[in-house]
């Protein structure tokens, strides 16, 4: 293998990883404002249809796109609903979703299968993608690759440099105290879970318009995406560039799976096809790990000086959710 | 308000819900262009209208009434088991491997079945069982590391239809070779369901129904999944009570996925687990973790399922409609069930 492949290969990492990127940083602001949506698997798949649909109707990419995002946002506005306003379980409705979208999806997109709609090409951007190494890796991708990785910086700014995200942050952390100081804690929580949800829903279209172009119903190959999804967001330790790092890194242990399934032929390509996810598991163990009580009871019984060594070294690896997760906000 | 009032109001919610979902469902059908009337029709017919049809519900509800027995269990415990999954998969696989071992020995093949049975309940029990581990010392939440079990599951299961377990010649998504016949569940007469798989999941109910109604075990499985801390007051271990969840729910789940191989398909498939696990999860939501309700519910899941399948043929339209209806019933009776507290106020 050339070192010019290589850097292609990487260039597709980047590329592979870019829809998973935009979905996960929208499950990371939703779940910044205290409420989980785990109907992201459903939505995607939904999603990927429908801007399908609508790019081959319309011939326009954009309103493919635009498409997928209303269909997210919608999804998410019915998680919003129950959980926030009905006051339901956010797993059990996200779940329901998460199965019923999916199959909604195939449903629908019955008479569409294997049709043409327009591709999203790549867009190199001039003179920076003549740049040696980095011009192929980042500047020779298509617009919402560029999109995806603003979005990773934007994101980070607006959670952590801006009021907006420190209201955001106070409703996923403390929405009690958030509430007296004035903020509209229900309002905000649907405002982040429609926003997350427009996202997720733009990474369906990416797929079908772009990274894995065509409906093919079931074996479109978008099944599953939605739950490594999930996985990344609390990987990502709700962190923007923490998550798209998880996204990168997920992206290219599968397509390290593909260069070595040449090499490694006795192992069905199946199998090196879900590499990723015994990885997934043990770096969430690896991350939470510092959350259990037996690992702190544990640690006391360290001597000081290393004791303060292994907490280092556990801070920088856990991940704390937001304290508010999960739980209905109840004024009183 | 009387509890007599009181309940019909719940009843009243619960049909509101059931309308709503028939309603969304006919939106569905005339956005595409079908005839809803048509499309009921065709799956009531599709699920009841010849014996064999009702036969191939019951072989449906087997699978399902044992996950959703199971589930229950973790329900009750407060716990989300999305690895189900995986567990009837690796049910499957164990279950699999031990006829293979023993097929060409001269050991009784009732023996072999019994044996069979038994190492797809250990299977199921030591994947839910890893879940439950990963959760309680690993901290790992148990929906992430049932996910990511069930993938993992997966790719062992067609790891070995492609290599180790792949047929002679050629290795096909058809799965691996089928057993001789004598290592098959015996048929009821003609029918393509056991009668040992029918007496099993009732069984399996009963032993629940008691489990979670009758004992003080259960008791405390609901005391767990009420809140931890409370539940650790009462001096109530949670970890080893969600440990014992996960046990219990892990043993329904490779017992099905080994009723799956020895009484249904006698070979092992790549979907061997046909997402069952995620219905089943969806059942136990449908009927709020009460298991004097799975047998007919699941048994109205199955016939949705059966009374799909005709509908490609007849009309034209994907199967996944059965799915469709069986989402959005879950969906809008959730929803139902928060208007009612919103309307009646808690309690």
């Amino acid at each position: 293998m050339t070192g010019d492949m290589i850097l292609l290969g990487l260039a597709g990492v980047i590329e592979a990883g870019a829809p998973i990127v935009i979905a996960a940083i929208g499950e990371t602001l939703t779940e910044r404002a205290g409420v989980i949506n785990l109907s992201l698997n459903g939505t995607i798949i939904l999603s990927g249809m429908v801007g399908f649909w609508a790019a081959l109707e319309t011939g326009s990419i954009a309103l493919g796109f635009l498409a997928g995002m209303v269909v997210g946002a919608f999804v998410a506005a019915i998680v919003a609903f129950s959980s926030i306003t009905l006051k339901q379980s956010q797993v059990a409705v996200g779940f329901v979703l998460a199965v019923m979208c999916k199959d909604l999806a195939y449903f629908l997109g019955n008479p569409i299968m294997g049709a043409q709609a327009p591709i999203l090409y790549a867009a190199p951007v001039p003179f920076l993608s003549e740049i040696p190494i980095i011009g192929t890796l980042i500047f020779k991708q298509s617009i919402m690759t560029y999109i995806s990785i603003i979005l990773i910086i934007f994101a980070w700014f607006w959670v952590s440099k801006t009021r907006q995200g420190l209201i955001l942050r106070g409703v996923g952390e403390k929405p009690a105290a958030a509430f007296n100081r004035g903020t509209n804690v229900v309002s905000t929580r649907y405002l982040y879970t429609i926003i997350g949800g427009a996202l997720v829903g733009a990474a369906g279209p990416f797929y079908t318009l772009s990274v894995k172009a065509g409906w093919k119903g079931t074996i479109t190959g978008l099944d599953g995406i939605g739950w490594i999804v999930l996985a990344l967001t609390i990987f990502g330790g709700w962190e923007p560039f923490r998550v798209a790092f998880g996204a990168y890194f997920f992206a290219f242990l599968q397509w390290l799976g593909l260069v070595l399934q040449s090499t490694l032929i006795f192992i069905p390509s199946q199998v090196l096809q879900v590499a990723p996810f015994p990885l997934m598991i043990l770096a969430l163990l690896l991350v939470n790990l510092g959350n259990t009580d037996w690992v702190e009871r544990f640690l006391a019984t360290l001597p000081e000086k290393s004791r303060t060594r292994v907490k280092k070294l556990i801070r920088a690896t856990r991940s704390q959710p937001p304290a508010a997760l999960g739980t209905p906000f109840e004024r009183d | 308000m009387n509890p007599a009032n009181k309940r019909t109001l719940s009843i009243v919610f619960q049909l509101g819900g059931l309308v709503l979902a028939i309603l969304f469902v006919t939106l569905i059908l005339l956005l595409t262009g079908a005839n809803p009337l048509d499309v009921f029709k065709n799956l009531i017919v599709g699920a009841f209208g010849s014996t064999n049809r009702v036969a191939s519900i019951l072989v449906v509800w087997v699978p399902l009434t044992l996950v959703t027995c199971g589930l229950l269990v973790t329900f009750t415990t407060g716990l989300w088991n999305i690895g189900i999954e995986g567990q009837i998969t690796i049910g499957a696989i164990f279950s699999t491997g031990i006829i293979r071992i023993f097929m060409d020995t001269s050991v009784s093949p009732i023996l072999v079945i019994i044996l069979s049975v038994i190492a797809g309940i250990a299977g199921g029990a030591i994947w839910a069982v890893l879940v439950g581990l990963l959760k309680t010392y690993g901290g790992v939440n148990e929906i992430f590391g049932g996910l990511g079990l069930n993938f993992i599951a997966t790719a062992l299961n067609i790891g070995l239809i492609f290599g180790a377990w792949s047929r002679e010649g050629v290795a096909s998504m058809s799965g691996t070779q089928p057993f001789p016949e004598v290592y098959w569940l015996p048929n009821f007469r003609s029918y393509n369901f056991s009668w040992v798989s029918i007496a099993i999941s009732v069984i399996g109910i009963v032993i629940i129904f008691l489990l979670l109604t009758g004992t003080h075990f259960g008791l405390r499985l609901k005391a767990v999944g009420k809140g931890m801390k409370s539940a650790h007051r009462l001096g109530i271990p949670p970890k080893k009570h969600m440990l014992l969840a996960f046990l219990i729910c892990g043993c329904f789940a490779g017992l099905t996925g080994a009723l799956q191989v020895v009484g249904v398909y006698h070979r092992l498939i790549p979907s061997i687990s046909s997402g069952y696990g995620f219905l089943g999860l969806m059942v136990a939501m449908l009927i709020s973790y009460k298991a004097i309700w799975i047998a007919p519910i699941a048994f109205f899941f199955a016939a949705l399922n059966i009374g799909g399948i005709q509908l490609p043929i007849v009309l034209q339209l994907d199967s996944t409609l059965s799915g469709v209806l069986q989402g959005s019933l879950v969906l809008f009776i959730l929803l139902m069930q928060g208007v009612k507290q919103r309307v009646l106020g808690k309690s």
